[in-house]
Order: C-alpha cells, then structure tokens, then sequence
C-alpha cells in the first residue's frame, strides 16, 4: 500500500486517490507548431527514477496536488500544492 | 561461423535419451561471447525480440544477428504473463495483425521443433449490459468480415459452457452474454520464448544474457552500435524490443516515445481439478481468467495504475482483481492464492502496439504492447524482421507506425483518449 502525502489532508492510502500521470507537460499555445503539441498530447520522459505527477484526493478533500515519487522504488518523496515551477 | 547442429526433437529422441537417463541431452541454445560487429542488433531477448532474430535469419537470410538480453532470457514479460492468445480486434490496423499472429500460433509447435502447448479452448468475453452486448455485436461483425471467427452468446450457452461461472441475477455485475472467438486460447509463455531461442540459435544467431546496452551510438543521424557491459559491440542496423524499458532506450538516442512504463500484476492460485475449460474475460470489473494445465487458476486485472518500473506491485490491486474474479466465481472462495508477480508494461498513449522505423536510420523500435503483447509474439517477430530487413513495415504493420501519433491515424479500440493507463 502506498501512503500518498496530501498537502491538506496528510497521508493516506493510495485507495483515496486518483493518478493522473506526468505533472512536467505543460500546455502549449494555440498558436505552437504541431509537432509542440504532439509532444504535450503524447510523447512523455517516462523515467525510471523520480517523476512529478498529479495525484487527485478523489475520496477525501478533492483537490489536485504534485508529487514527487520514484518510479522503480515507489518511495513517495515529497507533494506540494498544484503551483508552476 | 560456429552454427550449432540443430537436434531435432522427436519422439525417437526422447527415448534414446531416456536410455542415457536423460544425461545427454545436448544444450538448447550457446552461450556465446559478444564479437566486435553484427549485421543486426536485436536489443532485448523476449519473444518479441527472440521471434524478430529467429525470421530474420529464416526468411530473409541475415547473417550476423545478435539478440542482447541484459537479464536471462525470457525472464521479462513474456515469462510474467496470463499466456491468453487471441485476435478479437476491431479496427483493421489491429486485427489484421493479430489475425496473422494467431495463424502463425497454429503452426508454431511445428515450425520450431519445441512444443508451445498452444491450447484453442476458446476465448470468452462477458457482457454485463444490453449496450455492451451491441458492441459486441459490432465488434463481432467486424471480425467476421476480416474473416476472423466471432460468434455472439446468450446466458444460456455461457451456463453450458462455464458451470462454475455465477450466471445468476442475483450477482454483482448480472450476464447478459458473450463474444466467444473459438480459435483462441492459451499458450506456454516459456516454451515460446525457449522454442524461439533455440530456433535461432540453431540458424545461427548469438544470443547474449547478462548484457545490458546502456548507450546507443548515433552518427549524423544514423545508428552505429551500442555500448554495453560487455563491450561496444557496432552494427549498422539496431531493434528495440525491450517491452517496459522502452523509454530508457529511445532515450539513449535521444527520443521520445508516447510510451509510459506501468506495473501489472498477475497471480494464480493452488492447482484444483479441471473446472474451467476456457478463458473468461469480464470488461466489468476488468479481470481475465483462465486454467493452467497444472491446474492453478490464473488471473489478472487493472495496471496498479500509477507509473512503474518495479518488477511488483501493490496489494489494493490484488484484492480487487481477487474480489473481481469471486463475483464471477464464488466457488473459488476457499481456494488460497499461491504466488502473485508483476510486469512492467510498455503502454502506448492510443493503445495499440508500434512496429516500425525510428526517426534515426538504421534504428527501428518495436514496443507500446500494454496488456496484449504475448500473442503478437509471432506476428510481431514476423512483421519486425521484414521492417528490419527492407528498411519498410510489411503491409500487416503499416498502420502500427510510430508516426501514426503525429499524423492522427490512431488506433484507440475503445476511443479512451491519450492517457495510456486507460487502455
Ligand atoms: C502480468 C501480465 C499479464 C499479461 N497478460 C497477457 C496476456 O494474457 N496475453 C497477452 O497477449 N499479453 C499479456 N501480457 C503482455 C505480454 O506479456 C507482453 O506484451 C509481451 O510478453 C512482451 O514481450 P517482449 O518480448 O516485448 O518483452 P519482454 O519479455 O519484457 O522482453 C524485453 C526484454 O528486454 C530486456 N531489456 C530491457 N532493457 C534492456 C537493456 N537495456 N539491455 C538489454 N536488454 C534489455 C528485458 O530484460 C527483457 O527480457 C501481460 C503482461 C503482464 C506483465
Ligand atoms: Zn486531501
């Protein structure tokens, strides 16, 4: 069972939550070439190592948080509220 | 080159040897040392990668092939899976691949002298709602008219079929029915990568474990070799199929790919008497079911659903797909689990697999196979030496491109979008 960190609630099991994947893609312009695009919609860094993704509180507070947690380990290391880097 | 006789397996073999108390059995397949060249690098010893060498020395005669395993081989996916073999697909792209894959499943044990245990008991998908019973009509018809075995059924026939399955209207997820492709079934998912290994090798192939690439060589856009543990070794031409590390390696060419890396888990329990005669398949709760020939019940379910590269999972999802496969069988109640395992699963953002050049010369990349790589097995090694050996997909994995993601020609059977843990 993983123990996910909300910044508001504390951790909790991982069955409270909803993943949502890769936090780093960021939306391109309406404007940005196709192939920016492309990448945000499907090309991802998919590390082996630590990887920011957004978690979702379905079944406590209900808000969107990053996290930052290792995907060969699956030590969670730390989350923080959805602000930009 | 050292080509190792190829000893056939037969009837006649088997006695002679258990004569000499089964001592002399010669080796499977060499074990030999990496040389400083090849014609063709196969990075990865899967069944992917294990079919690709085996074709590409038997049908387009290439010389020089190694087959670079950084584990043993055999020991990823293809020696973690349900073993369910099947060409129930919709859309052309797809179902003109696996139909072909399936048709290679049926002559496999002969083509490579090595029994596959290849088992058509039937594939069962199960229907929980009326409008889940019209899209199986649709996707049933489809399959007919590529000229694939499909047939609709009622509870009534699925009674017959699966006595122990809980038909009742009193159950979880009530059934309104199935799609049943008859031509499906299991197979023995180490026999294939063994019967592939030894096929190669006989045709002269090196295949070397314990030899982890680490770094690709690319030249003005052109692939030169890779480095390793054991050595760079060069070649002109370099195929991925490395299954959940396909990312790492695209990377070390600098690419990336619409792949992300998940954990699936599989489990099976003590061994019982033959009850279940067929794969069950239930979309409800999303779990697959079947029994071994040893008689353990094997099943799978959902991705733990968060990215993995570890080799195991989290028990949340384990009770689920438990509770799932009792809804269905509530016989198996008593029955304790006897091991439980995981994979790490290379999921394609539309859900469908990719077969086909990389944008650097020489490089082709095989890989996105999410739940269903084992049965393209074949099909898949088949389609991936012809890419290889032409410089061009056949016309079976054409529509499997990698630029298909650019261009918008996706393969998304169920239409969920680009997230790829939704397939
Ligand atoms: C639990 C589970 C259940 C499944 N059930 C089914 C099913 O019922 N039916 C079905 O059709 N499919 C199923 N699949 C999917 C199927 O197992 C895979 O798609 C298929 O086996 C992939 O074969 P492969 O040869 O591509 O990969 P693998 O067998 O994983 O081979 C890839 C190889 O590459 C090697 N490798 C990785 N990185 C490197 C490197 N840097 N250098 C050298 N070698 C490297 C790995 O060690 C590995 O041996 C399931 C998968 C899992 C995990
Ligand atoms: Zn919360």
């Amino acid at each position: 069972m993983l123990l996910i960190p909300c910044p508001w609630c504390g951790k909790r099991a991982q069955t409270e939550f909803t993943y949502r994947g890769d936090a780093t893609v960021e939306r391109p312009d309406l404007a940005d070439s196709d192939s920016q695009w492309y990448d945000y919609v499907y090309t991802r860094d998919n590390p082996r190592g630590e990887h920011t993704e957004w978690w979702h509180h379905t079944g406590g507070c209900r808000k969107w948080f990053k996290v930052r947690r290792n995907t060969w380990t699956h030590e969670v290391i730390s989350s923080e509220p959805p602000v930009r880097d | 080159m050292a080509k190792s006789p190829f000893k056939r397996y037969s009837g006649f073999s088997l006695l002679r040897n258990a004569l000499s108390n089964h001592r002399r059995w010669p080796r499977a397949w060499r074990d030999p040392e990496p040389r400083k060249s090849y014609d063709v690098i196969i990075v990865g010893a899967g069944g992917h990668g294990l079919a690709t060498a085996y074709y590409l020395a038997k049908l387009h005669g290439v010389k020089n092939i190694a087959v670079l395993e950084k584990g043993w081989l055999g020991g990823g996916n293809t020696g973690r899976n349900t073993t369910i073999v099947r060409s129930n697909y919709m859309l052309d792209g797809n179902a003109n691949f696996y139909e072909h894959s399936l048709k290679l499943w049926e002559g496999l044990s002969k083509e490579l002298n090595y029994n596959v245990m290849f088992s058509q008991r039937g594939v069962l998908n199960l229907a929980h709602s009326d409008s889940e019973m019209e899209s199986f009509a649709i996707r049933g018809n489809a399959m007919r008219l590529n000229g694939i075995d499909a047939e609709l059924l009622l509870p009534d026939q699925i009674r017959q079929m699966v006595p122990h399955l809980d038909c009742s209207q009193s159950t979880r997820y009530p059934i309104f029915g199935g799609l049943l492709q008859e031509r499906g079934g299991t197979a023995r998912h180490d026999a294939v990568a063994w019967g592939y290994a030894r096929g190669a090798d006989a045709l002269g192939v090196d295949i070397i474990q314990n030899c982890e690439v680490s770094g690709i060589r690319v030249k003005d856009n052109r692939v030169v070799g890779v480095d390793t543990n054991r050595g760079s070794i060069d070649a002109p031409k370099v195929g991925l199929a490395v299954a959940g590390n396909s990312g790492r390696l695209a990377a070390m060419a600098g690419l990336k790919l619409p792949i992300e890396s998940h954990v699936l888990q599989a489990m099976v329990t003590e061994p019982l008497k033959p009850i279940i005669h067929t794969v069950v398949t239930s979309g409800a709760s999303h779990v697959y079911i079947n029994q071994t020939d040893k008689g353990e019940v094997l099943f799978g379910g959902d991705l733990d659903l968060y990215n993995s590269y570890a080799q195991r999972g989290n028990l949340p999802r384990i009770e689920y797909v438990v509770q799932s496969v009792l809804t269905l069988f509530p016989c198996l109640r008593r029955v304790r689990l006897m091991r439980t395992w995981g994979g790490v699963m290379d999921m394609s953002m539309d859900g469908s697999p990719i077969i086909g050049k990389l944008p650097i010369d020489g490089m082709y990349f095989n890989g996105g196979w999410c739940y269903g790589g084992f049965k393209a097995t074949p099909g898949s090694g088949w389609c991936f030496a012809h890419t290889i050996a032409n410089d061009e997909p056949h016309e079976l994995n054409k529509a499997l491109s990698l630029e298909r993601f650019e261009t918008g020609a996706l393969l998304d059977e169920k239409g969920s979008g680009a997230f790829a843990f939704s397939h």
